[in-house]
């Protein structure tokens, strides 16, 4: 009565087996690594990258244990840290800004865990150092942007329409605008409603004056908002690149938040420089006259021409570019990646606020077959984004850069435009900065109270329980294997209250044991032979394990809901232990139980203490 | 081995009483410590700077107060944390500063008055954030007494569910009691641990309420009154609660001593809570099941097959 089926030694088995494999890449360690990727889409991470990173890191005198390629970037190993920083120095030097070369840590798991997919946990800020920023964008300030543009578009309207009126102003979230008679109102109105769809108009008469008042209606609103929140992420991603780290988490959380998470940065102080720094877009039209090669070797080497300055395209093409400035990013409302309407060929089309729409018109028209350059400016250093031809002029504020372009680099471009700046101010709300040595001391306590907590609670339930508490014990380090394995298979963020949580589990999950124990201790008292003691403690605690364990699910489940950050990781660990925890404690420490005692047909008495 | 060889079931429910009393004195200190000093809360849920700097020599508290005055920072509290090395600086919310431009600020004159200091930890909850941590957590709280109620309520009876979830908040009013009366810093995961430990020391009750739902079905106790029914299977029960509670009390033990001081209070809510969960879920939670008057016919009736499943019982 007290065996198994061959199917469920075999399901015992392979869990085991399985389980010692996810959790194996655990325990190989990291090697320090130069992680290189390409910043922009037409860059590829191919073997042509691999073997010029080869090249550079031989050239500077170092051995690389491996250089590997993967789907985005191409990762080298070093044996030390020391070789690793002078091989990130190197490889910045010969590549350039077009790559993000970053330091990091890679699995030393052998090839062939890493082919199965068994990778190690991925160990959260607390454990191995790094900065954790929540940034709370400002979306009142975003919408005040959204009206003031929307102000100045009512009053060149107004204007162009040649419909009089007495005031406008933007007054908080609404515009405002004021007439000295009802019929220019009217037209006013149907003027405004058919062209700015995304207006809410009331209005009011008081006192002689008509008045108009516009507000976003909520769906523009809403648009607004995702629309900043999403560009300010572009502008926070790129920001981060140029940090230089691995593996940056950067992340939308709730209506108006972003999480920036930073691993392995040190320099805090850096960090949060660049990612608050404000970036700027220009447009400038291009010296034609100096374009000629015999100019443009001159300029690079020191000899710009009087009244222009030389920056290079993303390409590395040299541009000389006049000083004036004909446009600033602020004039820029959106930008979006499409197609040209006639050639179907890949196009960024732009939309100018009001202000904007007119100072173009007027350069496009006294500049066409010539070319202008949009420079993005950051920290000092300008870069020409693209430098297309004006074919015509372009009036309405509404401009369509084609030609020559991809889908990939029309879309790259207008995320420039749109990311030059941030679309409303960010502030921090929220850091949590762990330094290095405190994060390799995390991980030798939570391994260490761990690891002592399980000697204790081993010796106890031996001595307790004789040969029946070794197998209980069996059962219990087969618990830990399951729960770090299926943490290493989901690649669960491993935080300290994580491994708190994997503690905590180990003391908890011991309780179904000690309920299957005592309950075979007390049918044998009760008289019962020995395997019908064996098999009424499995059968009878079963009930109690489930309902025991359902609370601390509830528990972890609201846990996991309500908390945030650390007390997730918690709740997760929790949540993965308990259903480890049944299935170690009731299947396989049954298994093994039948295996001992189930094979003896006549069986006198059980070892339990 | 065996701790509890009991020969005569123990006759809790006489002294019900008693435990009501030792229940009603805990809870009213508690409540009263909360009600006059309040908790200590931790940065996460007032907002405010936490920095951990660590020196190779001790250095003088006093010296680094200094150095935060002279910025300023009037309001700031100094101490020692695990070791004389290390140091903890908390500062408060200041209205209209930048506060994560604050610990660069400090970190930086303290670099200048002494040059090893090295940062550990620097954690920054803006006062919005804070709020935000609190109201979830106590949406936690409302959320798992919900669950297990409604879950107790189904598996067992209404009686059931109430008796478990009284009995354990009384241990969350204690151990957020204790924290109170020590002014002990109740931060994001003490919360957590109050929480688990919610969850935790309901087994307690469920594993008793199984025993006595199993002793209404057994033909031994066909005749016998609900009071002796309750106490026979607290003493039934008794050795594997001691035992699982020891157990778990180990583990929690070694975060406890070796977990430093990040994991201490989550150690310490969590030790308290294990003490108070074995007494509350038992001596608590069954005489208000008594209380509430349950009878044989309340555990019975819902059961589908009983005459199977008490055959094996003898």
């Amino acid at each position: 009565m007290n065996r198994y089926p061959l199917w469920k030694n075999i399901l015992i088995i392979a869990a085991v087996v399985i389980g010692l494999v996810y959790t194996l890449p655990n325990f190989y360690g990291e090697v320090p690594a130069v992680q290189v990727s390409p910043l922009r889409a037409n860059l590829k991470a191919d073997a042509a990258l691999m073997s010029r990173i080869e090249e550079t890191i031989k050239k500077a005198g170092l051995a690389a244990e491996g250089v590997a390629l993967d789907a985005t970037s191409v990762r080298s190993r070093f044996t030390t840290t020391d070789d690793q920083l002078k091989a990130k120095d190197a490889l910045q030097a010969a590549l350039g800004d077009d790559y993000v070369v970053a330091l990091n840590l890679l699995s030393r798991s052998p090839q062939w865990l890493t082919a199965i997919g068994a990778l190690p946990m991925y160990l959260g800020l607390d454990l191995r150092g790094g900065v954790h920023f929540l940034m709370q964008v400002d979306m009142k300030s975003a919408l005040v942007k959204k009206m003031e543009a929307f102000t100045n578009d009512i009053r060149i309207m107004l204007r162009e329409q040649r419909i009089q009126y007495s005031g406008i102003a933007r007054e908080g979230q609404t515009v405002a605008v004021r007439f000295r008679d009802a019929a220019l109102r009217d037209r006013a109105l149907a003027r405004i409603a058919k062209d700015m769809p995304d207006l809410e108009l009331r209005t009011a008469d008081d006192a002689g004056e008509f008045r108009i008042t516009g507000s976003l209606k909520t769906e523009a609103q809403r648009r607004t908002q995702e629309f900043a929140l999403q560009q300010n992420i572009n502008t926070l991603r790129n920001r981060v690149n140029e940090l230089g780290v691995a593996e940056p988490i950067i992340q939308q959380q709730g209506a108006d938040r972003v999480v920036v998470q930073l691993p392995g940065v040190q320099d805090t102080a850096k960090a949060k420089d660049i990612i608050g720094r404000t970036a700027t877009l220009e447009v400038r039209m291009v010296d034609e006259e100096h374009m000629d090669p015999a100019s443009l070797a001159q300029a690079k080497t020191g000899q710009v021409p009087f009244g222009a300055e030389l920056y290079y395209e993303r390409n590395g093409q040299p541009v000389l570019v006049k000083k004036q400035v004909v446009l600033t990013g602020e004039r820029i409302n959106d930008a979006q990646p499409g197609f040209d309407g006639q050639t179907g060929e890949p196009a960024v089309h732009i939309n100018l606020d009001g202000t904007g729409a007119r100072i173009f018109q007027q350069v496009t028209r006294e500049n066409v077959n010539k070319r202008m350059a949009i420079l993005l400016f950051e920290r000092g250093k300008g870069e020409v984004v693209t430098a297309p031809v004006i074919r015509t002029e372009i009036g309405g504020g509404r401009v369509q850069i084609s030609g020559r372009m991809t889908t990939q680099e029309a879309k790259d471009v207008s995320l420039l435009l749109r990311a030059g700046a941030l679309a409303a101010p960010m502030e921090i709300v929220e850091e949590r900065t762990v330094g290095p040595s405190l994060g390799a001391d995390n991980i030798r306590i939570g391994f260490n109270s761990t690891l002592y907590g399980f000697a204790a609670i081993a010796v106890f339930m031996i001595i307790y329980y004789t040969v029946v508490g070794v197998f209980s014990v069996i059962a219990l380090a087969a618990n830990v294997l399951f729960l770090v394995a299926l943490l290493s298979m989901l690649q669960a963020t491993l935080t300290l209250p994580g491994m708190a949580g994997i503690a905590l589990t180990i003391g908890m999950a011991i309780d179904a044991n000690v309920l299957i124990n005592e309950r075979i201790r007390e049918e044998l008292r009760n008289g019962n032979t020995p395997h019908a003691a064996i098999y009424a403690g499995y059968d009878r605690a079963w009930g109690t394990i489930l309902d025991s364990n359902i609370t601390t699910l509830i528990a972890g489940f609201a846990l996991f809901a309500f908390g945030s950050g650390p007390v997730k990781g918690f709740a997760v660990v929790l949540c993965l232990g308990i259903l480890t925890s049944i299935f170690s404690a009731v299947v396989v420490s049954r298994g093994i139980t039948n295996l001992y005692y189930g094979g003896r047909r006549k069986l006198d008495r059980i070892s339990i203490g | 081995m065996e701790f509890f060889r009991i020969k005569k079931d123990i006759p809790f429910m006489r002294h019900a009483r008693v435990f009501n009393l030792i229940s009603l004195v805990t809870f009213l200190v508690a409540v009263g410590s909360l009600a006059v000093q309040g908790l200590n809360l931790g940065v996460d849920f007032t907002g405010g700077t936490v920095m951990e700097v660590s020196y190779k020599q001790p250095p003088q508290l006093e010296g680094i107060r200094g150095t935060l005055v002279k910025i300023g920072l009037t309001e700031a509290s100094v101490q020692n944390f695990g070791t004389a090395r290390d140091v903890l600086i908390r500062l408060p919310v200041k209205e209209g500063v930048t506060s994560a431009k604050l610990s660069e600020q400090v970190l930086a004159e303290l670099r200048k008055a002494q040059p090893d200091v090295e940062m550990r930890r620097v954690e920054f909850v803006g006062p919005q954030v804070g709020k935000e941590l609190f109201e979830s957590g106590a949406l936690a709280l409302l959320f798992v007494c919900i669950g297990i109620v409604a879950y107790l309520a189904l598996r067992f009876e209404w009686k059931f569910g109430m008796a478990a979830i009284i009995a354990n908040l009384h241990d969350v009013i204690i151990i957020v009691g204790v924290f109170s009366i020590f002014q002990w810093e109740f931060s994001l995961p003490v919360l957590a641990a109050v929480l688990a430990i919610l969850g935790y020391s309901v087994n307690e009750s469920v594993v008793v309420f199984d025993r006595v739902r199993e002793c209404f079905r057994s033909r031994k106790y066909r005749h016998t009154p609900v009071p002796q029914v309750l106490d026979a299977a607290i003493t039934q029960t008794m050795s594997r609660t001691v035992i699982t509670h020891g157990s778990t009390q180990m583990m929690v033990l070694a975060m406890l001593f070796f977990g430093g001081e990040t994991l201490f209070y989550f150690a310490l809510a969590l030790t308290i809570g294990i003490m108070f969960g074995i007494y509350s879920s038992v001596l608590v939670a069954s005489p208000i099941v008594m209380y509430l008057g349950v009878s044989r016919d309340d555990l019975i009736r819902l059961d589908k097959k009983p005459e199977s499943e008490s055959g094996a019982v003898v």
